[in-house]
């Protein structure tokens, strides 16, 4: 085991590894290119669609639904499936559908319960204002949700990098191919290298997403600008924003599973 | 149609494979089921003391949530990597692998489920004599069972689903086949293989639904009283390493 480790330092700091077509460098420009483009484009589809359905109020089901479909699906299967189809003629292609699919999910369902779980006497007072729908979407609703929204960003991110990483097991590209090459050629400091390198990079994004959750959290600046006024606590509408992987996670799954069984 | 059997042809679809590999994917099933039977009994086992545990010393509750969480993030594919010095290639290897992955699913629910037991349960319970092995056996573990079944539900469609990637040290039961088919262009068997996998997933899932409700009879009730449970925010997250 200690051979394994000191073999993989070895070979994470010899500086030809990382080099080269087949080098760290340009495998991680890979996966960063997959995971951007394919969580840009989840983005641009499953974004609107949610906020809209859950400024509705309708639709719900759905968004539950297709999450959990989402995790009885193996993602290998589905990158092997889109390989060997004709798709699979177009490069990179495959890949991109697959973690595309995979992204959404999360994407969705946080966005759509975000916008629900908006407390309706605070719509409603908004709507005894005279706010229009737009204005209750962007100026009550959003802020509201946002926690979730970033949630669900957060989540999807981190399955994308995960699913990219799989999709060298289907013979693209990646940090995945670091492993999958380790394991053809028998050697694991290569493996367990490349392994490092794939979880080191899962656990920064999450973490630079968490940071980037709080920093733009819209009502964050809204609180701190009250409490200046009033110079009272800040802990109030924080709380809710801030505890991204705390308690507020925790009945998620348990929550998630007696959705299922409703639905 | 020419006599050409589908396999010949490498129809998606082909009957042929069933009759001629029909031991080759009984056996792999096998092999699936047993591995996510496993990791998630296994899962149950460990996750069960962590969550007493991270109940009863919140000085522990930082640290198990947070290194459950911190393992749910790393990909699969590294995961398995990252234990391959320790147990080789092995079934042993994809088992490990899997059990973290369930712990993080399972501590939170499990966790989520105790402390939803109504304080005044406790104190009846307390008040009868219940010790504290009594109250949590009798009063406290079948009021969270709810929570806690749902945690094995969405550990175990999980489970089914990751184990296809133990196919990277040929013990990913459905998922070698998968991987095989790929290096083969064998389309039959590519596409069998993960419908089964998906099958597999909702059929464990609805089994557990029933065991759920067989053992929790009470929440039947409750649930005809109050049709609409409020959705919590926690309802949310939907992460699942891939």
């Amino acid at each position: 085991m200690n051979d394994a480790i000191t073999g993989a330092w070895t070979w994470l700091t010899t500086s030809a590894h990382w080099q080269g077509e087949k080098g760290v460098l340009h495998r991680l420009a890979e996966h960063l290119y997959f995971t951007g483009v394919c969580l840009a484009v989840a983005c641009v589809v499953a974004l609107p669609i949610a906020l809209l359905l859950g400024h509705l109020g309708r639709g719900g089901a759905l968004a539950i639904n297709i999450s959990n479909v989402g995790r009885a699906v193996p993602t290998l299967a589905v990158l092997v499936l889109l390989t060997i189809t004709p798709l699979g003629e177009y490069g990179d292609l495959p890949t991109l559908i697959a973690l595309v699919l995979f992204a959404i999910p999360p994407l969705l369902t946080n966005a759509y319960i975000g916008m629900r779980e908006v407390d309706t006497s605070v719509v409603e007072a908004a709507r005894g204002m005279g706010m229009s729908g737009k204005q209750v979407f962007s100026r009550v609703e959003l802020p509201l949700a946002y926690p979730l929204i970033m949630t669900g960003i957060r989540t999807s991110a981190v399955q994308v990098v995960a699913t990219a990483t799989l999709a060298a097991m289907a013979g693209e590209g990646g940090l995945g191919r670091i492993i999958t090459a380790g394991f053809n050629l028998q050697n694991t400091p290569q493996v367990v290298a490349g392994a490092v390198i794939v979880a080191v990079l899962a656990l920064l994004i999450e973490v630079v997403l968490v940071v980037a959750g709080k920093v733009f959290d819209p009502m964050r600046r809204r609180a701190s600008r009250t409490a200046h006024a009033d110079s009272a606590p800040t802990d109030g509408p924080d709380e809710g924003a801030g505890t991204p992987t705390g308690a507020a996670d925790v009945v998620t799954a348990g929550g998630r599973g007696s959705a299922a069984l409703g639905s | 149609m020419s006599g050409q059997s589908c396999l010949e042809t490498n129809a998606w679809i082909c009957g042929e494979y069933f009759r001629t590999r029909s031991q080759e994917l009984t056996d792999a099933t096998v092999q699936h089921v047993l591995i996510t039977v496993v990791s998630v009994a296994i899962g149950l086992a460990i996750a069960l003391p962590l969550a007493l545990l991270a109940r009863r010393r919140k000085a522990f509750a930082g640290p198990i949530l947070g290194v459950t969480t911190v393992l749910y993030t790393l990909p699969s594919l590294a995961m398995f990597s990252l234990l391959l010095p320790v147990f080789g290639l092995s079934a042993a290897l994809v088992v490990t692998g899997l059990v973290l992955y369930s712990l993080t699913i399972l501590v939170r629910n499990i966790l989520a489920g105790l402390e939803a037991v109504p304080e005044e349960a406790r104190e009846a319970a307390r008040g009868m004599g219940y010790g504290p092995w009594r109250l949590l056996l009798e009063v406290e573990l079948p009021l969270a069972l709810p929570a806690l079944l749902a945690g094995v539900r969405i550990a175990t469609v999980s489970t089914v689903a990751l184990t296809t990637v133990g196919a990277i040290v040929d013990y990913g039961g459905l998922g070698s086949l998968i991987l095989d088919g790929l290096d083969t262009t064998f389309k039959a068997q590519v596409l069998a293989a993960s419908v089964l996998c998906v099958v597999l997933a909702v059929a464990a899932d609805l089994l557990l639904l029933l065991l759920q409700r067989l053992l929790t009879p009470w929440t039947r009730a409750h649930r005809v009283r109050t049709p609409r449970a409020p959705a919590g925010p926690a309802q949310a997250k939907a992460a699942e390493p891939a």
